[in-house]
């Protein structure tokens, strides 16, 4: 497989959020607002490509029976490192993603990409899986979060656009996320398949 | 590659044992800076709701089995305010916990609103700048409010559609003022002091156990 093309699977024909419609306790939690999307999508991202490099690199050691503990054990401490890497470095995001941090753990996308892809690929192409995987929900979080804020706070990215009265506060809250996530599903798949 | 107990022990251990030291080793770099970021975060907060000083004192009261910590804030020997950060557990989406400035008279000089899970665009707006809540207590004198919304029969405005998020922001201001009083050595006197300026010059170590109630 041509290694341009492990990316671009991972935005569109597997596209996480849309296609393959894994982690959405994340998804729909976090993206209340755009930035808030953003940095979860990043946060996932960080840690996907580094669980993907390292259970390639770890996969012809680990024997059968104990595969899962043991890639639960490795995504379960890049989770703890990036949380204190945030709590350090940027504070303001980590008090805004709150206990979605430490849930990452348990993010389906991160364990299926690691049994799907990297315990049968090399280091090079899990690291590209784990970009274009990580990039797709990134874009897709982000997406909703700005479709949501827009619709629900009349802001874009933290600026008020000056119509936050007149829009319908359904939008933020948790009956929005599952209108918005519906309905670029299925535009997102519609559009995919042109 | 095939399963043995012996490999799935040796396999098992080794990644857990390598797994550790990676996180102690991140925890060790990052101790110091996560404690820096909360102490600018906690200073920040202090300054939000005080005028200018120059020293903080800390002293920490248990209320209501919250903790409720007090910066006294000085100038020179003088004291100019008192930060009391409180919480209440009663909000609409969990804890939230604030930073309320007091005056030495008594006087709420602001609050800041440090943690809140609230519904965004409704409970929310406590930690707006210029909110309804914030403005009914502000530069009020404390020992005169009833910390009661007006739908239980007080005076205090509520926000629109938080009516539960309205009642555990004034719930924490009024643990605030509680702590406010022991810091200050009100709480043995009659409420209704007034102006006072000779109030604020002792009693100001840690009092634990003052529970109230």
């Amino acid at each position: 497989m041509n290694k341009m093309q492990i990316v671009l699977n991972g935005i569109l024909k597997n596209n996480p959020t849309f296609v393959l419609v894994l982690g959405m306790c994340p998804t729909l939690g976090t993206t209340t607002s755009a930035i808030n999307g953003l940095g979860m999508g990043v946060a996932t991202m960080a840690v996907l490509i580094m669980s993907n490099l390292v259970i390639s690199l770890i996969k012809n050691f680990i024997p059968d029976k104990v595969r899962i503990p043991a890639f639960i054990v490795v995504i379960a401490s890049f989770v703890t490192i990036i949380q204190m890497l945030m709590q350090a470095y940027v504070p303001s995001l980590y008090a805004s993603l709150g206990v979605f941090i430490p849930l990452i753990v348990v993010n389906c996308i991160i364990l299926g990409r690691a049994e799907a892809f990297a315990s049968k690929n090399g280091a090079v192409d899990s690291i590209l899986d784990g970009i274009g995987i990580g990039l797709g929900f990134t874009i897709a979080l982000t997406l909703i979060g700005a479709v949501r804020e827009i619709l629900g706070s009349g802001a874009i990215f933290g600026f008020s656009l000056g119509i936050a009265d007149y829009m319908p506060l359904v939008f933020v809250l948790a009956p929005g996320a599952f209108f918005v996530l519906g309905y670029m599903m299925v535009l997102f798949n519609k559009l995919a398949k042109k | 590659m095939k399963s043995t107990l012996f490999n799935m022990v040796a396999v098992l251990f080794t990644v857990t044992l390598i797994a550790s030291a990676g996180v102690g080793a991140v925890n060790m770099i990052t101790a110091d800076a996560i404690a820096a970021a909360n102490a600018a975060a906690t200073t920040e907060a202090v300054a939000n709701v005080l005028p200018e000083f120059e020293n903080t004192e800390i002293s920490e009261q248990t209320i209501d089995d919250m903790p409720i910590v007090v910066y006294t804030a000085t100038k020179g020997d003088e004291t100019v305010g008192y930060a009391v950060e409180s919480m209440t557990k009663n909000g609409f989406g969990g804890a939230i916990r604030m930073m309320v400035g007091f005056a030495p008279d008594g006087k709420i000089l602001n609050v800041n609103v440090l943690q809140q899970a609230e519904t965004p665009g409704l409970g929310t707006k406590m930690a707006d700048e210029d909110n309804a809540l914030l403005r009914s207590i502000k530069d009020k004198k404390a020992w005169e409010i009833e910390f009661k919304v007006k739908k239980d029969g007080g005076e205090l405005d509520a926000l629109t559609a938080a009516t539960i998020s309205s009642r555990a922001y004034y719930d924490a201001v009024a643990r605030a003022y509680e702590a406010y009083k022991v810091a200050c050595g009100y709480a043995d006197k009659a409420d209704g002091v007034s102006g006072a300026t000779a109030t604020n010059n002792e009693g100001q170590k840690t009092q634990e156990g003052g529970q109230n109630e």
